[in-house]
């Protein structure tokens, strides 16, 4: 009623237009597109397939982990324990190949279980103790940490067959075989999330959590299902990972988590819960991964590129902002 | 209906002694059981390990934490206001490295010391600036900023380290009526801390805006101005932190101190303040950190290997949590 007296429809429309326009998604898509132009032109070794394929085989451990978190904020929480479970899944696939003389391929799926269960821990704190997720997935992050440590007293474990490296160092069809469960996760993770009434509810869950328990959304179950599936999910990644470096060290994933937050932040999820979309996280992923790759093949050291992710990450969330209000003036 | 049972509980409040009803409280509040924990810890160890009640190992359990103890009375009154901050590894890592290249490059050793906190400040306003004014959450914030000021000190630095300082440099050397000074920095920042956060007018707003933002305002607080109070303090602390950090070895690398937010966060909640904000002292903070090193020291003479130590760091946090959960629903069912 209020809003036909303070708008006509024409303006209305005019509005929606701009608004679909400068969505977050196609924000951050011009920015990949215009960082990769301007990359390519400083060297001519980042432009090539070869380098392309390489780097999403070294994003595909983020990207797996981006997706649950993902699910995760949109519901208003946050997971910072998956670096943790990423380490704990690697030294539990060592130490009970190695050291309890399991088959690997038993070692595999054990280590994958202990990963859902670690994540399953954590939904069951949250939901049923109301523990806030920040606070419960900090203590798992030192928790599960110092189990991966305790447990391997820090030795590393190595001498793996052969057969264990196809899944992180080979190519199946052309394309590094990790990729493709990365790929595959997005697509169903994305049609999850937009085309399911589970998606949908997680919105309605980050809107307004009470709201949605009485409509019948059962809150506490879908939860406990994310993290349930964080933690899933950061045990594929962990054993990707092992897979992909040839070694299990109890550091691995160290300081995993807030590159996964960054990228899933950065695709234009809020923080504060209710929105966010898959296409963005991915865009959000790649940004960060051939930002780093571009800029380290332009002769910055290391580690030094996060300057730009810290930067990247601040100022796309100030444009949004800036384009919000922008937008959100008329309404 | 609901007016009943009020009366029934002012009668029986004022029954009991109100001496005995005040230690009550004492003892069963957050720095009150972390308190009887150290020293039943130090008691009991004491008693198992003659080396253990040597001076020079307990004098380490209050010492060898005590720059985290700084950094958590910081992040304390910063989780009380209702934010937090995931950049203080990277800012000690940068700030640290400041004071060694100004006092190596010929600056006095006082003017390395007082420059790096006064950084310190400014970035806790550039942080809260972003928060306050630009409405960014907090943890989105210090997370860029932790990228920035990390990839910064390995764009400058990449991992060289500082030697050759000279010798009146090494603040946390020293040591003031034989006590070190990593211990009066402690003690001074955590009194200083809890007085101003219970007297002062803006301790008292920063408690309101953690608990109640909304209120706060409606009560005549400006929010955003004490959102950057709060920042700004907890950049000051950290500065203090790293000139701590700077000079307790004779050398500094140039590097982030791994884990270490983690640690001061974790002193922090331990310490008692909800990450919902509102809640909490800073004494608890300093109790929790103390508690962390004399558990490590205790693993360490009961030969429990030292890399159990951050599940123990984990499993305590959750058990603050909880009985904090638990403590509230009784409240509430009261």
């Amino acid at each position: 009623m209020a809003v036909s007296e303070t708008s006509t429809p024409s303006a209305l429309a005019g509005q929606n237009l701009l608004g679909r326009f400068f969505r977050k998604e196609v924000v951050l898509f011009i920015i990949l597109v215009v960082g990769v132009l301007l990359l390519s032109t400083q060297t001519d070794k980042f432009l090539t397939v070869d380098n392309i394929l390489n780097q999403g085989r070294l994003l595909t451990e983020v990207m797996l982990l981006a997706l649950p978190m993902t699910y995760i904020i949109i519901t208003g929480g946050i997971d910072l324990s998956v670096g943790s479970i990423l380490g704990l899944t690697a030294i539990t696939l060592g130490y009970t190949w190695q050291n309890l003389g399991l088959p690997l391929e038993v070692a595999i799926v054990v280590a994958i279980a202990i990963a859902t269960l670690a994540g399953f821990v954590n939904g069951l704190f949250i939901v049923r103790l109301g523990v806030p997720p920040l606070i419960m997935t900090l203590a798992t992050l030192a928790l599960y940490r110092g189990l991966a440590e305790g447990i391997s007293q820090a030795r590393s474990v190595r001498g793996y067959p052969e057969w264990f490296f196809e899944l992180g160092q080979r190519n199946l069809l052309g394309i590094p075989t990790q990729l493709w469960i990365a790929v595959i996760s997005v697509i169903i993770a994305g049609i999850v999330l937009s085309r399911t009434t589970f998606g949908r509810s997680l919105y309605a869950i980050g809107n307004n959590e009470l709201g949605a328990r009485f409509s019948g959304i059962p809150v506490n179950r879908y939860k406990l299902l994310i993290y349930t599936f964080s933690g899933f999910m950061a045990g594929i990644a962990g054993w990707i990972f092992v897979s992909r470096v040839s070694t299990t060290r109890s550091d691995m994933g160290t300081g995993l988590e807030l590159d996964v937050v960054a990228a899933v932040v950065l695709g234009g999820t809020s923080i504060f819960g209710g929105s966010g979309t898959i296409v963005g996280t991915v865009i959000g992923a790649v940004l960060i991964q051939l930002l780093k790759n571009g800029l380290a093949l332009s002769g910055v050291k290391g580690d030094a590129t996060i300057v730009v992710i810290g930067i990247v990450l601040i100022g796309s969330i100030l444009i949004n902002n800036f384009i919000q209000r922008r937008s959100g003036q008329t309404t | 209906m609901t007016a009943t049972p009020l009366p029934k509980i002012a009668a029986n409040s004022t029954a009991a002694p109100t001496w005995t009803r005040r230690l009550r409280s004492i003892i069963f509040s957050q720095e009150g059981i972390l308190a009887i924990g150290i020293i039943l810890l130090l008691v009991v160890m004491s008693l198992g390990f003659e080396r253990f009640r040597a001076p020079r190992n307990l004098l380490d359990i209050f010492q060898a934490n005590a720059y985290i103890a700084v950094a958590a009375v910081g992040m304390s009154i910063l989780i009380i206001s209702g934010n937090i901050d995931i950049s203080v590894g990277s800012l000690v890592g940068v700030l640290a490295i400041l004071s060694g290249t100004m006092v190596t490059s010929g600056f006095p050793a006082w003017v390395s010391w007082i420059v790096p906190i006064i950084v310190g400040g400014i970035v806790g306003a550039v942080n809260g600036f972003f928060v306050a004014y630009l409405r960014i959450p907090s943890i989105v914030v210090t997370l860029g900023m932790s990228s920035i000021l990390k990839g910064s000190l390995i764009i400058v630095l990449g991992g060289t380290t500082i030697y050759n300082m000279p010798t009146d440099f090494f603040l946390a050397q020293q040591a003031w009526l034989g006590i070190p000074s990593p211990i009066w920095f402690m003690i001074i920042a955590t009194v200083v801390g809890a007085l101003w956060m219970r007297y002062s007018a803006t301790g008292r707003a920063i408690y309101a805006v953690g608990g109640n933002a909304e209120a706060a305002r409606l009560s005549g607080i400006n929010s955003q101005r004490t959102t950057m109070t709060a920042f700004i303090i907890n950049g000051v602390m950290v500065g203090i932190c790293s000139v701590m950090y700077a000079t307790q070895f004779n050398s500094i690398q140039a590097s982030v101190p791994p884990g270490l937010e983690l640690q001061v966060i974790t002193s922090a909640v331990v310490g008692g303040v909800s990450i919902l904000g509102g809640t909490g002292t800073v004494i608890g903070s300093t109790l929790a950190t103390i508690l962390l090193r004399a558990i490590l020291s205790s693993m360490v003479f009961l030969s429990v290997s030292p890399y159990w130590l951050k599940s123990v760091q984990g499993v305590l946090i959750l058990v603050t949590v909880l009985v904090d959960i638990l403590r509230r629903r009784r409240v509430n069912r009261q």
